[in-house]
């Protein structure tokens, strides 16, 4: 006979998580399951619409990464219009669109470490969630929360500034933007105001923010270490010379050993080489390598992922910290789950070397927006986005409405690790269990908050979901249940 | 309906000539609203409702500073407590929670939505005008 678990909702996750733990007779964790329990199908509503609606419509998939749905959808398009295939836009086109990018990672990633996972680092994993929260880092630690608040608004202003406004932006449109950057602007974001908003100063704390983590990682390694830790393979987009490329590139994935199963294959041809594999207790499909099949294909996405492939960062601060990351494992892929979050505050420091790259380039300033050539029915655009990679592919009838949708997003993609990451924290902390208590939920939230997961985004839904989680044994009856609603 | 109704107001304060007001609109409120808050001498927060009375609701906030959040996005009292903590800054804040119907994507607001956005731009303009 077995027992059941079931947590529900998943705090600090965009969406709605519900996690169930099935028990077998002697009380060891059978299976555990991460279930998405509602579907709304945005790929419909787009069916129908002209094509150059697309990048403005799917901004509304997602409050948290709309730019990389905005980029990714534009990108799609700018293959329909016979705008090459990532590499035919003009050198501003192409600069501003990664200015962008590159702001959606920096502000998104901030956020993240400093209003999600800071608290847990600060207070603890068993601390009251009524005080591990951005409100209590902002008692206990002033300067790190007032800098999360300045390079979450830097974030955004670059957002705004590149493409038009903060919400429902339309400066990436099929073939290029729709505006440059003005020298006013570009010396706003490059050197600030005479205030803190500007591009060095996001750098210093890029590197201030890597060093609070390593400090902490320093004093909890064996715990980190430890934490939901499982062999996988990593995918992720690299520039054709292997850098770690987060606008574009071509796909690759490794193994748990390193060895590449995916060898840089380009982006319009991603259906020969992935599946998504349907299972009749969650909406959230489950992606996977065709040639591995589902068992042994899947993979891991995001920042962790990232660094796992990718064979070098083209931006010099982040390259040595990057050299430290990959030192930590003798070179071999992390396996570490909580190794996301030194893995996602590389990524921020390089998102802000990459903005003041961007800013210091003439480019941006430039009046040559906009590319068109063979019209063609079909486009994949993929994109890196905060949470890992973004797939989105249109077909176009001859009357220029979008006849087809296909999107995998980051969260669905890392859906498998999210299962295999919450099966490791219930065989350590619910075996034998008959009640759920605060740290099994907290330790069940941090495992699945580490892939930063947007189940909105990811179930193609709107607004905000509440993390349930249920003890089920092998009769089916339910032994505990425990909820945590948003307030 | 909050950003249409943000939009109307920011494009009536123009051309109406009335000084003072910024207006600002994004997906979901989040930490960095606080520095706006805190930069504020007053602050509405606009935003559509599932529930509560039509065809609108005004009524005050305060900082709640025990919270337990559970996405990326904060509620407008989290945004209050952040700014007192941060920025000592406790400025007199309202929600205006305008009641909608429909909530499918693409689906053009109803009629009664439409008619509580009035309502709703009716009342703000008229507390705008206000002096204090």
């Amino acid at each position: 006979m077995t027992r059941k678990i079931v947590i529900d909702p998943v705090t600090r996750v965009e969406g709605h998580g519900k996690v169930t733990i099935h028990l077998d007779d002697t009380g060891n964790v059978a299976q555990s399951r991460l279930h998405i329990v509602e579907f709304r199908g945005f790929e419909r509503f787009v069916q129908g619409r002209p094509y150059w609606e697309a990048p403005v419509l799917v901004q509304r998939l997602c409050g948290i990464c709309p730019v990389s749905h905005h980029l990714a959808a534009a990108k799609a398009m700018d293959v329909v219009v016979g705008a090459g295939t990532g590499d035919g836009l003009t050198p501003t086109a192409e600069k501003i669109r990664r200015l962008m990018h590159y702001g959606q990672i920096f502000q998104s990633h901030s956020l993240h470490f400093f209003h999600l996972a800071s608290p847990d680092l600060l207070f603890g994993y068993d601390a009251d969630p009524a005080t591990r929260n951005v409100i209590g880092v902002a008692l206990a630690n002033r300067e790190l929360a007032t800098q999360a608040v300045l390079m979450r608004k830097y974030g955004q202003e670059v957002i705004a500034a590149t493409a038009g406004k903060k919400i429902h932006g339309t400066g990436a449109i099929p073939g290029g933007v729709n505006k440059s950057l003005t020298a006013e602007e570009r010396d706003r974001l490059l050197k600030g105001d005479g205030g803190p908003l500007n591009a060095d100063q996001m750098v210093a704390w890029s590197q201030g923010a890597l060093a609070f983590f390593k400090d902490y990682y320093k004093k909890h390694k064996a715990f980190i270490d430890g934490f939901s830790k499982f062999p996988s393979n990593h995918l992720c987009l690299v520039r054709k010379d292997g850098a770690l490329d987060l606008y574009h590139g071509v796909l690759r994935a490794v193994d748990a050993d390193g060895k590449r199963i995916l060898d840089d294959v380009d982006c319009q041809d991603y259906l020969r080489h992935f599946r998504e594999e349907v299972k009749s207790w969650s909406y959230m499909k489950f992606p996977y390598l065709k040639k591995l099949g589902p068992e042994k294909g899947w993979y891991r996405v995001g920042p962790l992922a990232r660094l796992n492939v990718a064979d070098f960062i083209p931006t010099p601060l982040a390259q040595k910290e990057f050299e430290a990351f990959k030192a930590a494992t003798g070179g071999k892929p992390n396996d570490m789950c909580m190794l996301t979050h030194w893995a996602r505050l590389i990524e921020v420091l390089h998102a802000a070397e990459k903005m003041r790259e961007l800013l210091r380039d003439p480019d941006v300033l430039g009046g040559d927006l906009v590319v068109r050539g063979q019209r063609r029915p079909e486009g994949v655009g993929i994109i890196e986005a905060p949470r890992g990679t973004l797939f989105h592919h249109y077909a176009v009838g001859d009357d220029d409405l979008i006849q087809m949708a296909n999107l995998i997003v980051s969260t669905t993609n890392n859906n498998e690790p999210m299962n295999r990451a919450v099966h490791c924290v219930a065989t350590t902390y619910m075996a034998g269990q008959k009640e759920i208590t605060e740290p099994m939920m907290n330790a069940v939230e941090v495992a699945i908050r580490a892939y930063d997961p947007c189940l909105s985004c990811a179930t193609h839904a709107y607004g905000q979901m509440p993390l349930e989680v249920t003890l089920v044994d092998a009769a089916g009856a339910v032994v505990a249940r425990r909820r945590r609603d948003r307030t | 309906m909050g950003v249409a109704l943000v939009e109307e107001l920011e494009a009536w304060a123009t051309a109406e000539g009335i000084p003072g007001l910024v207006f600002d609109s994004n997906y979901q409120l989040n930490a960095e609203d606080a520095l706006a808050v805190a930069e504020s001498r007053q602050v509405v927060f606009v935003d559509a409702a599932k529930e509560g009375p039509a065809p609108f609701e005004f009524r005050p906030l305060a900082p709640q500073k025990e919270i337990s959040f559970s996405t990326h996005a904060m509620p407008p009292e989290s945004v209050l407590a952040l700014a007192d903590e941060l920025y000592g800054a406790r400025p007199p804040a309202w929600i205006l929670a305008i009641r909608g119907e429909v909530w499918e994507p693409n689906e053009p607001p109803t009629a009664a939505a439409l008619s509580h956005l009035a309502a709703a731009r009716e009342f703000l303009q008229g507390w705008l005008r206000k002096p204090g």
